[in-house]
């Protein structure tokens, strides 16, 4: 029967997965096709009947708001319970770093995570340099260098526009801190290199404890200055002076 | 300017999944609390590898694909597909049932219940293939990447898991 052909093929057509031409010609024959029309139909019952009867577990509130605290950023942190007391440190210890910037030194865990970090930063700054292919992105134009981050890390961030100023970009190449993905731009300024990286502040190990500021931990042979936005964590480092380290900063957190 | 970053991405692309992806973890583990288990740990693994994700590639079919290897390293995943043979999934073309009897048209009056107990009664490969193509209305292509199979083994095994699951449902009716 001819119809044998067409039948062996009709799980395939209600999944609409047939190629295109070939779905056409099935709706012409299903529709002339008495016999194929009753099995289309009750396949088509049958797909709905499964549909509806798999849907059949729903995970409860609690589960719901358990799974949500484990991938939520900070900010919605603070609505569950079982974060409260991480919260109310963090909230400690942003009053105190309020009341003295040097507070926050106190923690010898929160210093000794912040001078890994800047050692972390200043290694990649000077391997970077010390290589024969700092960048894997040259580029001036930093509409070229932005999109070239496309799809490499998770996050997008801005690029400050240079006119009118001293710095120049060089190019940037991917780096990791903390095993987690980040960028690493370099500038030119006056034939000195300085390192601007930018990473996701969440994927940091202690965000908090990296702090804002300036103030180089002890033994770092180069300026640097790191902070907080939208989300990211950036960090200047390079062997400039202090206020062309900052002024590079500025462009970038009026870009932002 | 409202440069948005994609720290939020993560929660964003993977939070829709939620319900779906506890459903069909149920399904796999037939026990509510291992499915919490396995519907867990499938987040954390997708947090911890979301920079190895791609962007722009099936987040779905990524986030399922962790769901269901978690699943079959998983005590009751080895124990489920180890008394359950990969079927003769060499033979690519498989006939579906060839004619409907006016037995098999009943069936559209199946209700729900017969049919979940039917799906319940599948060999775990058979039951989550049927699953992703009526539950997810994923494409052939999306179940190929989930399952990490080939089209022509997506399709073979439809196939066999409809007829496999007329055949529980004849009895019934």
């Amino acid at each position: 029967m001819v119809c044998e052909s067409w039948k062996a093929k009709l799980d395939t057509y209600l999944d609409g997965e047939l190629p295109e031409q070939e779905m056409r010609t099935f709706d012409a024959h299903v529709r002339g096709c008495p016999s194929c029309s009753a099995d289309a139909l009750v396949r088509v019952q049958m797909k709905r009947t499964i549909q509806t009867a798999g849907k059949r577990f729903t995970p409860s509130a609690e589960f719901r708001r358990r799974i949500q605290q484990k991938i939520a950023s900070k900010p919605q942190r603070r609505f569950y319970p079982a974060w409260m007391f991480v919260t109310a440190a963090a909230a400690v210890f942003v009053v105190a770093a309020l009341t003295s910037t040097y507070l926050a030194n106190r923690s010898t865990r929160n210093l000794a995570y912040r001078e890994h970090v800047f050692s972390e930063i200043a290694d990649l700054h000077v391997a970077t340099l010390a290589s024969s292919s700092p960048v894997d992105v040259i580029s001036t134009d930093r509409h070229t260098v932005k999109p070239w981050f496309q799809g490499k890390i998770p996050f997008a961030f801005n690029l400050p526009e240079l006119q009118n100023s001293e710095f120049s970009l060089v190019g940037g190449s991917m780096a990791y801190l903390d095993q987690t993905p980040g960028a690493h731009l370099i500038y030119d300024v006056r034939k000195h290199h300085i390192s601007v990286f930018v990473f996701q502040e969440r994927s940091l190990n202690s965000p908090a404890s990296v702090g804002d500021n300036s103030i180089s931990p002890k033994n770092l042979p180069f300026n640097t200055t790191t902070w907080s936005h939208g989300g990211l964590r950036y960090f200047v480092i390079g062997d400039a002076s202090p206020p062309d380290i900052e002024h590079l900063a500025k462009l970038f957190k009026d870009s932002s | 300017m409202g440069n948005e970053p994609a720290t939020e991405s993560f929660e964003q692309l993977a939070m829709p999944h939620f319900e779906r992806l506890y459903n069909f973890a149920c399904w796999l583990s037939q026990d509510r609390n291992e499915a919490e288990d396995l519907v867990q740990e499938t987040y954390v693994k997708a947090l911890r590898g979301f920079s190895s994700f791609q962007p722009g590639t099936n987040f779905r079919a990524w986030i399922y694909k962790i769901l269901r290897n978690t699943f079959l390293t998983s005590r009751t995943g080895l124990q489920a597909t180890a008394t359950v043979p990969l079927d003769l999934e060499s033979g690519e073309e498989s006939l579906p049932a060839t004619h409907e009897t006016p037995e098999s048209i009943l069936l559209q009056r199946s209700d729900g219940q017969l049919v979940q107990r039917a799906l319940e009664q599948l060999p775990v490969f058979q039951r989550e293939v049927l699953l992703l193509c009526e539950v997810e209305e994923m494409s052939y292509q999306e179940i190929s990447a989930t399952l990490d199979i080939p089209i022509g083994t997506v399709m073979s095994r439809l196939s066999r898991a409809r007829k496999a699951l007329r055949d529980g449902l004849r009895p019934q009716v």
